[in-house]
């Protein structure tokens, strides 16, 4: 018996592909899921070739109307095996796709202001997080940042849903040169944040959250680990976080995250 | 008197607290091992966890359980309100431990039996009580029993250990075992040498002959079918061979309605009969 705001596990399909920059963003057609998708949540795909763990992936747009209904795009970054064949799917294939899942970004209750800081293909969750923000009267300055300009995810999109944007390339290939840390605690100043979130690689969102903490800033991170079933059945990707009491805790990146608050994950357990 | 579990269950650690399974599911009448539980919290091992092979995942999750007493305050009341038919794993350091757990099993309501975890793929790592030798696995069903109303069954899940598994099969079962699972992940190691657990329709083939051998040793014995099950043609090719109910684990993993799929396939067969 499925709950009305719980996961589906569907036979989707693909309906578009394209390339953006080093990624792939696949329009995929699953239905029911895009009506209950927050931002934060990610769908699990399953690939072939006997292979058994599910692939996350974040949910980057839901598209409301078209001949299909509504529809969800991904990003794709071709890491390993799975990825890669993902990426390279074409338009009519079928896939197996359960979501949406895991606990997505709290939004703040007062019109406050928003720092949004993604990292790669990872930031695809904060763009509808952005939207959803500004149409509760926050500003919103969006950090974008990669090892390169092919890196960058949605840049240009970003200009337009974000009052400030600031684009951070490792290699200075465009934009400030460096990693989001070294410029992490400027932005949070000149945006006057009290609310951070962050979507990207461990190290990343650590120095995000560290900073917000100075600053006294809320913050949220998007976790990504390994999550070889994404539904919480496995215990296959665990987050050590310490509670409000100072009791130190596992949680499943899956299902308790993967939207955790940065000031209860114990980062150093988890590096 | 309780009806025996079956024909599909969803295998021990693979269903997370069981509430996760609502969503692809019906809950209600559903026969679930928990996770294997301890008398005291474990925290399980480092990541990574799992690693995918062909056909297959190895897992060393290390028993990442929050010990009885939390298993008893929140999780067991949640499942038996919803209907689930609680079997609930067990693992102890010590026979001691084992017949701790059961004791205190018998007294909490609602649940449905025991399942004896005798398979671990790393007992000695994991500090659980050492039952490779088939005597040993029999003390413990033993030691189950005494302390587990005789209304309720204990299954005894064994390793699949071909060359143990008759042996086996037959001292739990003289021991009081209701029934023996027979299957489980095969001992293995992660890419990085750690041990850890085999499971997957890559070892499907292995649980099958572990199956024909013990059901054509022991006549009239209870035996339940698991490791590697993965679609209604599996269920199908182990009941077939007699084994009274199969039990469904790492394909939940990568399909979380195929216990339900299944099910449903097989009960519509029962009814076409």
């Amino acid at each position: 018996m499925a709950e009305e705001h719980g996961p589906l596990h569907v036979t989707g399909e693909v309906l578009a592909t394209k390339k953006a920059g080093a990624y792939r963003v696949l329009t995929i057609a699953a239905p029911g899921i895009p009506q209950r998708f927050r931002a934060g949540n990610f769908v699990a795909v399953s690939v072939d070739g006997g292979r058994l763990a599910r692939r996350p992936l974040w949910i980057h747009r839901v598209k409301e109307a078209g001949a299909f209904g509504a529809t969800l795009d991904v990003v794709v970054s071709a890491t390993g095996p799975g990825t890669t064949w993902l990426a390279q799917r074409p338009v009519g294939t079928r896939l197996e796709v359960t979501g949406p899942l895991g606990r997505p970004f709290a939004l703040p209750r007062e019109p406050v202001a928003c720092v949004l800081v993604g990292e790669g293909y990872s930031a695809a969750p904060l763009f509808p997080l952005a939207e959803r923000l500004r149409q509760r009267g926050c500003a919103v300055d969006l950090v974008v940042a990669g090892p390169d300009e092919a890196g960058l995810l949605s840049a240009l999109e970003a200009r337009r849903s974000a009052r400030a944007v600031t684009v951070i390339t490792r290699d200075g290939s465009v934009g400030m040169r460096g990693d989001v840390s070294s410029h992490i605690d400027g932005v949070l100043e000149r945006a006057d944040a009290d609310v951070v979130y962050a979507a990207g690689t461990l190290a990343m969102l650590r120095a995000v959250a560290e900073a917000a903490e100075r600053r006294g800033a809320w913050s949220q991170v998007a976790l990504e680990t390994p999550m070889p079933c994404a539904t919480g059945l496995c215990q296959g990707c665990p987050v050590p976080v310490v509670s409000q009491d100072g009791v130190s805790r596992l949680v499943r990146a899956c299902v308790d995250g993967p939207v955790i608050r940065g000031d209860r994950v114990d980062w150093q357990a988890l590096a | 008197m309780s009806r025996q579990p079956g024909p599909v269950m969803v295998a021990s650690g693979c269903g997370g607290t069981g509430r996760e399974l609502a969503a692809y599911a019906d809950l209600a009448g559903l026969d679930f091992v928990t996770r294997s539980i301890t008398l005291d919290p474990r925290a399980g091992g480092p990541s990574p966890r799992i690693a995918e092979t062909p056909s297959g995942l190895v897992n060393a999750i290390g028993l990442q359980n929050p010990g009885l007493e939390h298993f008893l305050a929140t999780e067991l009341p949640w499942l038996v309100r919803a209907g689930v038919r609680v079997f609930v794993s067990i693992a102890g350091a010590t026979m001691g431990e084992y017949a701790d757990l059961a004791r205190r099993l018998s007294r909490a309501p609602g649940v449905a039996g025991i399942e004896i975890n005798l398979g671990a793929p790393d007992q000695v790592g994991m500090s659980l009580f050492e039952v490779r030798e088939p005597y040993h696995a029999a003390s413990v069903v033993a030691a189950v029993r005494r302390e587990f109303p005789t209304d309720l069954p204990v299954l005894a899940k064994l390793r699949p250990d071909l060359t143990r598994v008759v042996e086996g099969a037959r001292g739990v079962l003289d021991a009081g075992a209701s029934a023996v699972v027979v299957g489980n992940s095969v001992p293995a190691a992660m890419p990085d040498g750690r041990p850890g657990g085999l499971s997957g329709p890559a070892i499907a083939p292995i649980s099958l002959r572990c199956l024909a051998e013990v059901v054509a040793a022991l006549d009239s014995a209870s035996v339940i079918g698991a490791g590697g099950i993965s679609s209604v043609e599996d269920a199908r090719r182990f009941l077939d061979l007699g084994a009274s109910a199969v039990q469904i684990g790492t394909a939940l993993l990568h399909d979380p309605t195929t216990v339900a799929r299944v099910s449903a396939a097989l009960t519509r067969e029962e009814d076409t009969r």
